[in-house]
């Protein structure tokens, strides 16, 4: 097997990397492209810390094969970035402390993302269905879901969209 | 102080990084990237207990890709170390890299440099170590029988020697026999928790950066920066001003990112090689090798009168440290203090133990040395209150300590709220508390 170069969108912007064989999404984007909010918990499935969208949908990097990424969009939370001020699920998480360490977090707020992209006024069930494959250590879960609730509520009474 | 000048208690206050983990913008250890990095990986042992005959790294340094194989034959300066030494706990009985002995599985014997993890991976699984198993002994009490293999020449019967050549961390207050001789009912029972790993979502983990000026920059997860700088420098014999170390961002402690399982090697790799090296528990490595709260096992003795009043107090209790002290004898020192619980008593008698099996080394998590007392001696209360047929709450309110009483390792109580505390779970917990109960307070020992 050899090295390969595949083309992708990231974030917005067109990326033409060179991976070695077997190399993960999450190789491109951590190391690669240096987006190093993509975390690698596990590099087996396991914790979610890796997340990310690909062509919209909840990823796990670790897990993904970047030739399985060629031509697709991927999101990380540096997506989330774009302008200098903060997005309504992001501050909502803020505003409910729903982060201590911060590892988890960007896995999190992805996966949120993508649960409310698809689904803008969720059931609290739905939230915890939605970032069930997310694991955190450190503030329990329920200042997380309280976040994603506060989020979709912002949500609603704007009419914007998640990020 | 009046209420005005309290600018927090009551308030919420901003978290000050939280805005930067909801933006993914801090930087954890491994955020950094450096041109031509290497990566280690540790050949660990697959025995809990053996002799070493042969260490043979030729296969491993021939396999593609590494650059570099450490054995103990290349540390420069401790073969042994204890983290605690330079505080003069000790003895340093624990080997940097193993030499002649093994004593639990997965303690490191080669680490392997390699310019990907694939490839370090790859090397350290073709390390070939030939053992002569030993016996191996996995239960406190068997460890200390008489019967049991010792496990170093540091401590014969395989239990931590404090000062003045105590078997245990004790406490004597008052005379616990006298208490059970006068006592109404004896209530007596075993308790036993597990090791608990902390499983922080960051594993440990550092990057060891040579730099022009001859000093080693080390990025690292630790919780203790200057305890894992300080003692990386005692085991290489450098002076701690060669090394920077850069932390204070960690993905997860709870106690689990104390060891200075990762500098050490690091930095010496890096050393030699002249590259940055990164070394990076897997989540294997944090689960299975990286230190466990230690399992904990507890005798506890008390005597009980008919109206509720424990009168004495007796526990043994046994900390498996695993295959080497770390922080163990701490540990236990904490968990004797706690004892017996927020409640006075007149008379206690504990045996704290520190304990080595062939088990992987246990360290500290939330509560050191605490969470097991607790764990027990509330237990233990339910089990009391049963007995003598009283409401588990009124047994608690009438032992619960108050101000001013004297607590068995002969601190004068301050600052008591256990009361109140139980007071306000009732109320929470929609459990009615006779009138007297209600009207009890950490002031007064009586109700009024």
């Amino acid at each position: 097997m050899e090295d390969k170069l595949i083309r992708l969108t990231v974030n917005g912007r067109d990326e033409a990397v060179v991976i070695r064989p077997l190399a993960t999404l999450q190789d491109v984007l951590r190391d690669t492209l240096e987006l190093t909010a993509v975390k690698s918990g596990c590099g087996q499935g396991g914790c979610g810390s890796c997340s990310v969208l690909v062509d919209g949908e909840l990823r796990l990097s670790c897990l993904t094969l970047a030739e399985r990424a060629e031509g697709a969009e991927v999101t990380t939370l540096e997506g989330l970035n774009e302008t200098n001020a903060i997005v309504p699920l992001q501050q909502a998480f803020v505003e409910n402390y729903a982060a201590q360490c911060g590892y988890c977090t960007a896995g999190m707020v992805v996966a949120a993302k993508a649960l409310l992209d698809r689904n803008p006024a969720p059931s609290r069930d739905e939230i915890v269905e939605g970032l069930s494959g997310n694991l955190c250590r450190c503030t329990g879960f329920a200042p997380i879901v309280r976040a994603v609730q506060q989020a979709a509520q912002a949500l609603s009474d704007t009419g914007e969209e998640a990020s | 102080m009046s209420m005005k000048e309290l600018g927090v208690v009551g308030r919420n206050v901003g978290q000050r990084d939280l805005e930067s983990h909801a933006r993914g913008q801090t930087t954890y250890y491994e955020d950094v990237h450096y041109p031509r990095m290497l990566h280690l990986k540790m050949h660990r042992s697959a025995e809990p207990h053996a002799n070493i005959v042969k260490v043979d790294t030729r296969k491993a340094a021939a396999s593609p890709g590494v650059v570099c194989v450490l054995t103990h034959e290349d540390l420069p300066g401790k073969k042994v170390w204890n983290g605690l030494a330079a505080v003069g706990v000790g003895p340093e009985d624990e080997p940097v890299l193993a030499f002649d002995k093994v004593r639990w599985r997965g303690e490191p014997i080669v680490a392997v440099i390699a310019e990907t993890p694939e490839a370090a991976r790859a090397g350290a699984a073709k390390v070939e170590v030939e053992y002569d198993p030993l016996p191996g002994v996995f239960d406190v009490e068997e460890a200390i029988s008489g019967s049991a293999p010792a496990l170093t020449a540091h401590w014969p019967h395989n239990h931590y020697i404090y000062p003045d050549d105590h078997a245990a961390s004790q406490i004597r207050f008052g005379d616990v026999e006298k208490g059970f001789a006068e006592a109404d009912h004896i209530v007596e029972d075993k308790y036993q928790t597990s090791p608990i790993e902390q499983a922080p979502m960051e594993t440990n983990g550092c990057i060891a950066k040579p730099g022009g000026d001859g000093r080693i920059t080390v990025h690292t997860n630790t919780q203790a920066v200057h305890f894992a700088r300080d003692n990386t420098a005692a085991i290489l014999g450098l002076a701690p001003g060669k090394l920077r170390f850069l932390g204070g961002t960690v993905g997860g402690g709870f106690g689990g990112k104390v060891d200075v399982a990762v500098e050490p090697i690091s930095v010496l790799a890096a050393m030699r090689t002249g590259r940055p090296v990164k070394f990076k528990y897997t989540r294997e490595e944090e689960m299975q090798v990286s230190s466990t709260r230690s399992a904990w096992r507890l005798y506890i003795k008390d005597g009980v009168m008919n109206d509720g009043r424990i009168v004495a107090r007796k526990i043994t209790s046994y900390q498996d440290s695993g295959a080497y002290l770390r922080f163990s004898s701490y540990g236990s020192m904490k968990h004797a203090g706690h004892m017996p619980g927020p409640y006075t008593m007149p008379n206690v008698w504990v045996d704290a133990r520190v304990v080595f099996t062939n088990r992987p080394p246990s360290s500290a998590m939330r509560g050191f040395g605490v969470m097991a007392a607790s764990f027990a001696i509330e237990l233990q209360m339910d089990k009391v209150a049963k007995t003598i047929g009283m409401d588990p709450w009124q047994l608690r309110l009438l032992n619960a300590y108050r101000n001013g009483d004297m607590r068995a390792h002969r601190k004068v109580n301050e600052d008591a709220a256990m009361v109140e505390t139980i007071q306000a779970a009732a109320r929470l917990a929609g459990h009615e508390l006779p009138a007297e109960y209600q009207a009890m307070t950490s002031w007064d020992r009586k109700a009024s």
